[in-house]
């Protein structure tokens, strides 16, 4: 499945998206988070305070109890600073 | 009308656009974003938009709805700018219209509240050579909360 990173995420896990098979029972926002910061120390880091990571499962903003699918858009990414 | 684009806009022409022909329209209420040349102790050289190209235009549009079903408007307008920008130059550009004032201003100030903390944008500032990601404010969360419903 794809995830896509944006920001200050995308510069420490180091690419903009990824292609990653996370096991089945990985099945949550949160899980996935926990799945994705073991992957390496630069995923560790950019996950190290899930509290300031922000999700959007197929572009509509998901909190870390919700559940995704593997076909599912995922993008990370850290609270959003536009206007 | 949402759009989303690197280059500058021409505030009177776009606002001229959103009203002409629309004969029940008696106030547009518009807020124009700039780029400050100031960021925290420094002077700021230059900012970066980044955005998630897609999320932007479905947030910009679910904002845009949000507004239209609130308030008694005609129109409502969001341009957003993304790219490297300098002190000065526009950033945003949000406008309502409706046949009073009162609607006008409320969903101009409810879109940008709305817009600050929903709308997948980062700014990345640039300040003595050194580039560094502008932190979330607390103050946006609180803006925006308060058009939060009572359910």
């Amino acid at each position: 499945m794809k995830v896509l990173y944006f920001a200050w995420l995308r510069d420490r896990v180091g690419v903009a998206e990824e292609i990653v098979e996370p096991p089945i029972e990985v099945t949550t926002v949160g899980e996935l988070i926990a799945w994705l910061a073991q992957r390496s120390a630069r995923h560790g880091e950019a996950f190290a305070d899930p509290a300031i990571v922000r999700c959007a499962i197929n572009q509509n903003y998901a909190k870390a109890d919700e559940s995704f699918s593997r076909t599912d858009e995922i993008a990370f990414f850290p609270p959003v600073t536009g206007g | 009308m949402i759009k989303v684009q690197r280059e500058d806009f021409d505030v009177g022409a776009e606002l001229s656009a959103l009203c002409a022909g629309r004969g029940e329209v008696g106030a547009v209420a518009s807020f124009i974003g700039l780029v400050r040349d100031v960021a925290g102790p420094g002077e700021l050289s230059a900012m970066t938009l980044e955005h998630y190209p897609g999320m932007t235009e479905k947030q910009l549009g679910e904002l845009e709805a949000e507004a239209l079903a609130r308030w008694p408007l005609d129109r409502v307008l969001i341009i957003h700018r993304h790219g490297r920008l300098l002190p000065g130059d526009r950033i945003v550009l949000c406008a309502a219209t409706s046949s009073h004032r009162e609607a006008a201003f409320e969903a101009c100030a409810f879109l940008m509240d709305w817009l600050k903390t929903k709308a997948p944008f980062w700014k990345l500032e640039e300040v003595g050579g050194q580039s560094s990601w502008v932190a979330a404010k607390d103050t946006d969360e609180a803006a925006a909360a308060k058009w939060t419903k009572n359910e």
